[in-house]
């Protein structure tokens, strides 16, 4: 059941322009920024081959390049998560999913399903452009491994998010803004944290920034998993409460 | 005679506005119910209830065995839903949308493509199943939507005003189906086309303001059509005492100059003792003419007296 919504919203997503545009993009603007990071490690080569236990391609082009398409994600997610539900309440489609023998939960998670798939094909092309390097050199798998788990953590987090926007949003504009918000906060949060001494520790732990940050530099903490697993579970849970509740008092 | 939908006392509140009071009725295998009344009457809001859409204030709802509440899956198992804006998506062909609703009914995977060319049949739309939903006309699209409700061949069919949107043959052909469809499951329809009603249903009931105000078969419906009234034009003003000494005249109503209404109820050749009775006494006879009751005129005095 949870795999035929999914299934059908992924063909919708596919059958649209969006899809295709936003991989295109998104797979050129990746492409240019590991190519300058080549570029970087190319002109920087020979001074770091005279420092000692200096950083290799896994530091200077892998971890970067996570780091740029996550930043990237934020932008991208909300767009792609705006309709989900939000669409189908507006075209009166939601009422097919209500009165069919579907309970809230396998509805929301089709629909999570549905982006995480998408997104997965992007992570794919992440993930698969810094493989190219194997042609002329060696990458630190552990390091490579962690980057790829933190990037598709923090996306499943981005995707919970942008579908409960799109759960309580009367217009997927306002979904995309609300989510994309909410993320750039949670993004940002630690900045007033390094700066303000008090109420540093909590804004630390809440920010999604510190916990993808801890993983990206190869240090698998079980503590920064379960943050990313948690948070996403929490909108997941809070989007299908929404759902139950419209029910009640629509 | 199997109860497939029984629905008791059921209330809705949106805020402090109650748009549901009170509304109990069961339709059992074989019942066509036709559900009538004004815009804003609460027949959009109860068939919502029915269908899992909303959940009532107060009440319970049971089908086909199943508490809706209770057991929401198998209730919805046996339940077909045509809600009045059809729910589709635009962007898939008719084929694949349907095969879409029957994933999500639970239709067995190797009787899936049996059971939409079934519903494709029955709903007449075999030449466009490969179109897109979004390039269709309205019409199509409304009938893609009953496709949609029958599908899965529930015990109970809930249709939202089916025929909105439809042209006059289309009409004809989707009442023939629920026609049809009737003879084996329960199903309900709402409209405010009050000849369809006789057309398709067996019960009617009608609502208004939330309540309902009356539920009958639709023969006990045409028996009450039937309440005998003479209209009369005479060039005189007449003596209603004369004309009511004549046996079986109820009452009679001035509606205008030398216009009356007379109400009776006896029908043996009264038409003749009223005309004989204004010529004896040369009020000058210009017309007189029986009134059917139509079901138009039911519906309006029952809407516009609501504590009646």
């Amino acid at each position: 059941m949870i795999l035929a919504i999914a299934r059908r919203e992924l063909t919708s997503l596919f059958l649209s322009p969006l899809a295709w545009s936003i991989l295109a993009v998104l797979q050129f603007i990746l492409a240019y920024l590991f190519l300058t990071q080549i570029e970087t490690f190319i002109a920087f080569q020979s001074r770091l081959a005279q420092i000692e236990n200096a950083p290799g391609i896994s530091d200077i082009i892998v971890s970067p390049l996570f780091g740029n398409a996550a930043i990237i994600l934020l932008l991208v997610t909300p767009l792609l998560t705006m309709r989900v539900i939000c669409e189908e309440r507006r075209n009166k489609t939601l009422a097919l999913l209500l009165s069919a023998p579907v309970s809230s939960y396998e509805i929301v998670l089709g629909k999570y399903l549905a982006i995480i798939g998408l997104i997965g094909c992007i992570l794919l092309l992440v993930c698969l452009m810094p493989l190219s390097l194997l042609l002329g050199g060696e990458l630190d798998y552990g390091k490579y491994f962690c980057n790829a788990l933190a990037l598709a953590l923090l996306v499943s987090a981005f995707t919970s998010v942008g579908i409960y926007l799109s759960s309580i949003a009367s217009h997927p504009t306002i979904a995309a803004i609300g989510s994309f918000g909410l993320l750039l906060l949670l993004w940002i949060m630690d900045w007033t944290a390094n700066t303000q001494a008090g109420e540093s520790e909590l804004l630390e732990y809440l920010s999604l920034l510190q916990h993808f940050q801890n993983l990206q530099s190869g240090l698998l903490d079980s503590a920064d998993v379960v943050y990313f697993i948690l948070f996403s579970l929490g909108f997941i849970v809070l989007s299908i409460l929404r759902l139950e509740s419209d029910r009640l008092n629509q | 005679m199997t109860v497939l939908i029984e629905a008791q006392n059921l209330y809705r509140y949106y805020g402090d506005h109650c748009a549901v009071e009170d509304v109990s009725f069961s339709v059992a295998k074989g019942e066509v119910l036709g559900f009538l009344g004004p815009n804003g009457a609460g027949k959009t809001t109860t068939m919502q209830m029915l269908c899992g859409n909303l959940a009532p204030s107060a009440g319970q709802i049971t089908i086909n065995n199943h508490d809706l509440l209770d057991q929401p899956l198998q209730a919805k198992q046996s339940l077909g839903y045509l809600p009045d804006t059809p729910p589709l998506y635009r962007e898939l062909t008719v084929y694949e949308f349907l095969e879409y609703c029957a994933r999500l009914h639970r239709v067995p995977f190797r009787q899936i493509s049996k059971h939409i060319h079934k519903a494709l049949a029955r709903c007449g739309l075999e030449t466009v199943s490969q179109r897109l939903i979004a390039n269709l006309s309205k019409g199509f699209q409304q009938r893609t939507g009953i496709a949609q409700a029958i599908l899965h061949n529930p015990e109970v069919i809930v249709l939202d005003e089916p025929t909105v949107g439809l042209d006059p043959l289309q009409i004809q052909e989707i009442r023939e189906l629920i026609k049809e469809l009737g003879a084996d499951h329960g199903i309900i329809l709402s409209t405010h086309i009050l000849p369809e009603v006789q057309q398709s249903c067996t019960h009617v009931q009608i609502i208004n303001q939330g309540k309902l105000i009356l539920a009958e078969t639709v023969p006990g419906l045409n028996r009450l059509m039937t309440t005998e009234r003479i209209k009369l034009v005479t060039r005189q003003p007449i003596e209603a005492e004369k004309l009511q000494s004549i046996e079986g005249i109820d009452s009679i109503h001035s509606e205008q100059d030398n216009h009356y209404v007379i109400h009776y109820h006896l029908d043996h050749q009264i038409a003749e003792k009223i005309a004989a009775c204004v010529l004896d006494n040369g009020w000058g006879l210009e017309q007189i003419t029986p009134i059917k009751k139509s079901m138009e005129d039911i519906f309006i005095t029952l809407t516009q007296t609501p504590a009646t």
